[in-house]
Formats: C-alpha cells, structure tokens, sequence
C-alpha cells in the first residue's frame, strides 16, 4: 500500500527547471532514499510534498487521497539547514512548535517529555537554544519532527552535525520508527546510510528521476559481473583457460592461496566461468561484487550526464 | 452528504489555520511582552517624561539657592537704599578705590559679581556688570529692573511735582493698563471654547511624533523578528507547519498588540497621573500658586499684578480638556495600526527578501523614506495645519499616519480626515499583498543580493 504518491510533477524556477516529470511512489511503513547530486531537485520535491511551494503541474497524493493544506500536520520534516530560535528556552519551544503541528499543549508536553528522556536531554528543558552544543540542538531539532507522530516523516541529511555515537543514536530511532509505523522519506549524500536504511531508491539527477527501485534491486542491475575468487593453482593455467572470454582485472599470488578478480563480458554466466576455472584448479570461494551505493550513484549520475 | 463533509472539511481547515495564526499571535505577543526591555521601558517612560516636565517646572519655579553678593560701586551714591538684599542675592556697596582693585581682581574676592553705576546713568541708561562666569538671567534682569525702576520712579516724581497737578500720581497709576489675551475658538456647534493654540501645536507635534516612534519601532520589530527566523533557519519548520501568510499575521498582529498594550498602559498611568495633578492643583491651591508666581513677577510690572489672570494652571488643564480627546485617541489608533500595518508588512518584506544586515540596511531607507520625510516635514506641517503642505502630506497614504496625527488637534473638515483614512487603508490592503508575495519568495532564498528591481520581478512570479 502506498503512503504517498508524487504524479508528474513539474516546478521551473524562473528560467531553471527544477523537477522534470518526477514521479515517485513510497511504500508504507518503508525507508525511501531520495539520492541525486546537489542541485538535482531533491529539495524541491521536497519541499513540494511539505507544501512550502506548489509544483506547476503533477499532484501528490497521501494514502490516495490528493494532498491539501490540513495534511501537512501528518508529515514531520527536518531541513536540510535547520535551526531554532535562538532565545527561547528548548521545552517552550519544542511545544509551540509541536502546537503548530496541531498537537494540543497536554499532549506536546507529555510527548516531548519522554522523548526528552529518551535522549538525555531532560535537564536542558529550561536551557535557551543559544547555550546549548550543536548536537544537543540536533537532538531538540530532530525530537521535534517526530513528536507529533507524523505518518510521514521526511529526513534531510540527518546525520550531519552528530558524532558517530549520536548518528548511531539516530539510525536507532529512525529504524523504530519505521518500525512503530512510520513512512520515510530519507534525503543523504551519505551512500553508506543508504544500504543500511533504505529500502528503496530515487535517483534525481538535473531534475529528471533516473532510477528508482528497490536498494537491492538497483545494485544488482548496476553490477558489472566481476568475481573475487580465491584458488589452488597454477595462475598460468586458469589463464589460459579463461582465454579471450573473460577479462582478468587482477591477481595475486601467495603460498597459502591465490586471488583473482574476472570480469566475463555479456553473453556469458557466472556458471560458464566456474565451469571453466575448475578443471584448472581447485576453487576456495567465488564471489560476485556488488557494487556499492557509492558507485551506483556515481556510475548512474556519469551515465546520465553523457547522454 | 458530499458537500456537507467538504464544508466539514473546510471548516476544520479553516478552524486550523485560525489556530496556527493565533498560537503565532500569542507567541509572538508573550515574547515581547515578558522582555525586560519592554516592562521597563512602558512603566518607565511616563515617569521618565513626568519627570522631566517635573524638573523643568521645579526649576523654574523654585527659589535660587545659591547665595551672591554683588560688590556695588555706585559712582551717583543715589542706589543706596535700592539695592537691598534680595533672597539670596546680597548687595555691598564698595568705595571707588575698592571697585578699581576688585575691577582687575574680581576673582578671589569673595564677589560673585562687580556692579558699576557710572554718574551719568541717569543720561545714557548704560550700567556696567563685571564677572567671571556666566551670569543668570534672572540676576542680570533683576539688577536691570531695580536701577530701571529707580530712575524711572525719581524722574517721575520730578514730573509730579514740577508739574503741581493734586493726586497726579494717583491718576497716573490708574492709568497703568495690562490687557490679558484670551484666545476663544468659535466651534461648528456655534459655543466659544477656551483654546489655545499653543497647546493645539504641542498636541500636534507629540502626536506625530509618537506616531512616527511606534510605526518604526515596531516595523523595525517585525522585520527583526522576520530576518531572526530567516538568518537561524528556524523558518523552513515553521512554514512546512503553517503557511507563510499566517505566519506573518501572526507577527504583525502580535506586534501591533504589543504596542497597543503599550500605548493602554501609558493612557491608563497618564490618567491616573492627570487625576493625581488635579487632586494637587485644587482650585484654591492654584490660585495659591498662581500668587505665587505672580509675586515673583510683580516686581517686574507690578501694573501686571492686579489685572493678571488668576488662574494659569486651571486654564491649561481647561485647553487641554477642551481638545477633542476622543477623536485624538480614535486617529491615534487608527493611525497607529493602519500605519503600522503599512509599513510593518513593507519591513516585514525586506527582512525576508535580504539575508544580511547590511543588506537590510540599504533596503530599509527607501522603504521608509516616506515615513522620515513626514517626520522632517512635521515642524511645518504642526505650525500650518491648514497649508498646502500639511493638507497633501496627510492625504497621500505614506506620510498620512503622521502628518494627519498632527492636524487632528486642530479641528479640520471631516471629509479630509475620511478621504486620509480611505486612502491609507487601502494602500495598505494593496502593500500588505504584494509583501506577501515578496514575502513568500524571500523566506527561502539564500545568497542573493536583492535590490527593489529584483523585488519588483518578484512581484510579477505567479504562484
């Protein structure tokens, strides 16, 4: 079932295109990554699902229904460039946002006191932003998304300004979240976030969407059939047996065993190219690579940008 | 059923956006109003003012305290008997050789002044007063009137009795004449008032002043408050919960109560205190101190004593009652808000539209240019209310709110007051809707250097 739906959304700033077509859908209770380099348009459809600005043509939908004003109390969302204001104290503020979200006063403060617990920051309730470390800020600034249990919650670079004990913190929170029945959408630069996190991809690149699948999916698609295998043999003998079919990236030699990294080009399976080391030598492990996210994003962007 | 739930719907959409509009309101409204700038400030300046007007009245009114003795050379030896001791002014006469010493050695002499009367004072009116510092004028005019009135006084009695006429100088005396001027305004309703236009001008000037003072101050406060969320970010949250004309509503009107607490605190501390200083000035004690003043003054022109009026503070109080007060107050808050919201939305536009003081800066003088050339113009505007001047400055909407608020004390015709506000409210309809365009596009644009051309295409973005 989908918890949200962007249809043919188009927006043009002045003479730039910003969003080019975009449609994405986002799976209930699932993590969507929206990846693209900066400046692709990611904020943009961002802030189209918020509400901040209206696309120029294209409709958004939440649980089916077209998305209006009221609904924005549903979504939590934290900016990529956020802040507080500075002056005020943080548990007066945390409820005069959660009250803006359409939170009563009782409730804000009952939510927000636990979740201050939660993240040990119970004894800088009275504390103005201004005196505060900018990961407890962080903290204040994330409780606030999600204290009015928003249905959809959308994640600008979450991560930065934490430390890795606080980011780990995060991850933690996010992925309960999720759990609890919360819908996500999760904006990163950060590839590695992405494989733990993300269920699913959209890669915004120039305002055009480029890929969109499921994480594992997309990787798989951009692998490019090179194996790790580890051997007993003679390296000159799998060479000649693996002849013109198949591209030798590297290989190393060692007492104890060999390794090899092969490509095989298209038209060939990962069957024919064991059946034709084995007879040479004796196979300790083959593994196909996978690529990483990071190289997936590079590769898909470079591709796109040459055509 | 269908329609009944969309305007379900829409009411709840509605009833929402009330809701976040007024929790901003509040929001914004208890900031200002618990700062401790604000509390100070509103309990303090009508002391402040009624203490200011206290001293000057203390000092004019109260006794010189410092004691000066003026040595007196007195060349004609006729002054003796004149140039006695006056409160705390003492008079030594000195012989000649005395005066020559002191003439070059005045200081460290102990005298506070060297008075010399030459012999032929009585031909050329000329006396001379030596001294160090500075001398106050009351001392200089209170030397100037006893030689005055002496000479006056002994050529007088010559004419009397060269003259031989019976009871001359009783005849003369009554031929002293003071004539007190008081000024009476005829009103439409056709009864005389007491007026006074000296009061009408003081009125008119503060006025628009104070308009002046609230309408930047507090445009200034909300293009503050609009760059503080801008430069801490805060805004993108605050806009993906409400929308950004809600938001500024909020400010706007949360800021205009503030000053509206403001302005009620002073008129209910300004009531109390007017209570307290007609308690005070009771008829008889005003008469008491009007005889006061007159005593110290009867010595100049003792013909003024017996036909001057009774009662100087009684008749202020009267001037100032017979005002039209309420239509002072209804302008004052008209002009107040409507102004305020003129140029609080223009502010409120700047701050958005600029990420930097400086900026800010240079945006800020040709929005309110208008607003500082009514202020510079209000001299004029307040001592000719009828001019031409004064009549376009009030009607055209920018400079209304203060070069109105300073013709209102005197009375003008209706039809210029309604054209004014007519005028101004819907300039002010017209501005707050492009600020908010301008406002929208600004909150989220970064790193741009904005000027009004800039502004301007802003205006003609759809959507």
């Amino acid at each position: 079932m989908e918890l949200f739906e962007a249809r043919n959304v188009n927006k043009v700033f002045a003479s730039t295109q910003a969003l080019t077509d975009v449609s994405i859908s986002v799976k209930e209770q699932s993590i969507f990554g929206l990846l693209g380099p900066n400046g692709a348009g990611k904020t943009t459809l961002i802030r189209i699902i918020n509400q901040i600005t209206a696309p120029d043509s294209g409709e958004i939908f939440l649980k089916g229904k077209r998305m209006n004003r009221a609904d924005i109390s549903h979504i939590g969302y934290l900016p990529e460039e956020r802040g507080l204001y500075k002056k005020m104290k943080i548990g007066e503020q945390a409820i005069y946002l959660a009250q803006l979200k359409g939170m009563s006063h009782r409730d804000a403060t009952k939510n927000l006191k636990l979740w201050f617990e939660k993240f040990d920051i119970m004894p800088w309730w009275n504390k103005k932003v201004e005196e505060l470390s900018k990961g407890m800020q962080q903290k204040v600034q994330f409780i606030t998304t999600v204290v009015h249990q928003p249905k959809l919650l959308i994640f600008d670079e979450p991560f930065s300004g934490f430390d890795p004990i606080n980011a780990n913190l995060l991850k933690k929170e996010i992925l309960n979240l999720k759990k609890e029945g919360a819908t996500i959408i999760f904006s990163t630069h950060n590839m590695g976030s992405v494989e733990e996190l993300c269920d699913h991809i959209a890669l915004i690149n120039k305002s055009k969407k480029i890929e969109d699948g499921p994480t594992d999916e997309i990787r798989m698609k951009y692998k490019s059939n090179t194996f790790d295998i580890k051997y007993r043999g003679d390296f000159n003998k799998v060479d000649l047996a693996l002849g013109t079919d198949y591209n030798i990236i590297s290989h190393n030699e060692s007492e104890k065993e060999n390794t090899l990294k092969v490509q095989y080009l298209n038209g060939n399976s990962n069957n024919n190219l064991l059946s034709a080391i084995m007879p040479v030598a004796e196979v300790l492990s083959f593994e196909e690579l996978i690529p990483s996210m990071n190289d997936v994003f590079i590769k898909a962007v470079e591709e796109s940008n040459k055509n | 059923m269908y329609l009944l739930k969309l305007l379900k719907n829409r009411t709840k959409t509605k009833q929402a956006i009330m809701n976040n509009t007024l929790l901003i309101l509040k929001q914004e409204y208890l900031k200002r109003v618990k700062k401790k700038s604000f509390i100070i400030l509103t309990i303090l300046m009508p002391f402040l003012i009624a203490g200011v007007y206290g001293l000057v009245i203390y000092f004019s009114i109260k006794d010189d305290t410092e004691e000066r003795t003026i040595a007196v050379y007195d060349a004609t030896n006729l002054f003796l008997g004149e140039f006695t001791d006056q409160g705390t002014t003492k008079y030594h006469f000195v012989p000649k050789e005395e005066f020559s010493s002191l003439k070059t050695n005045l200081k460290g002499s102990g005298y506070y002044g060297l008075l010399y009367i030459p012999s032929d004072i009585y031909s050329n009116n000329l006396a001379q007063l030596f001294s160090e510092k500075q001398l106050p004028f009351e001392l200089t005019e209170q030397i100037q009137r006893k030689l005055s009135r002496f000479i006056e006084n002994d050529k007088r009695q010559k004419v009397i009795s060269e003259a031989g006429i019976p009871n001359l100088e009783e005849s003369l005396d009554k031929t002293k004449t003071w004539v007190n001027l008081s000024t009476l305004k005829i009103t439409e309703s056709g009864e005389t008032k007491k007026s006074s236009s000296i009061v009408a001008f003081i009125a008119s000037y503060a006025m628009g002043l104070i308009i002046y003072f609230f309408v930047f101050m507090y445009g200034a406060m909300v293009m503050r408050s609009v760059m503080e969320e801008k430069k801490s970010r805060i805004i993108e949250v605050i806009i993906s919960s409400v929308k950004p004309s809600q938001l500024m509503a909020g400010k706007i009107i949360g800021t205009a109560l503030v000053g509206l607490t403001q302005v009620a605190i002073w008129v209910i501390l300004g009531g109390i205190g007017l209570v307290v200083v007609q308690s005070f000035f009771t008829p008889e004690s005003a008469q008491q101190m009007g005889q006061n003043l007159m005593e110290t003054q009867g010595q100049m022109n003792p013909a003024m004593t017996q036909a001057a009026e009774p009662n100087k503070v009684m008749e202020v109080m009267e001037m100032i009652g017979n005002l039209n007060l309420p239509l002072i107050l209804f302008s004052f808050v008209f002009y107040f808000l409507a102004g305020y919201l003129l140029y609080s939305a223009l502010l409120g536009a700047v701050g958005a539209a600029v990420d930097n003081d400086e900026d800010s800066q240079q945006m800020v003088f040709p929005v309110t240019f208008p607003l500082i050339l009514s202020i510079m113009l209000l001299f004029p505007i307040a001592k000719n209310p009828e001019g031409a001047l004064a009549f376009w400055c009030s009607i055209i909407p920018f400079t209304s709110p203060v070069a109105m608020m300073a013709r209102v004390p005197y009375d003008l015709p209706l039809w210029e007051l309604l054209l004014s506000m007519g005028l101004l409210v819907l300039t002010t309809i017209g501005c707050i809707m492009a600020a908010a365009k301008i406002y929208r596009i600004g909150l989220l644009m970064y790193g741009k250097k904005v000027n009004i051309k800039e502004l301007i295409k802003w205006l003609r973005y759809k959507g």
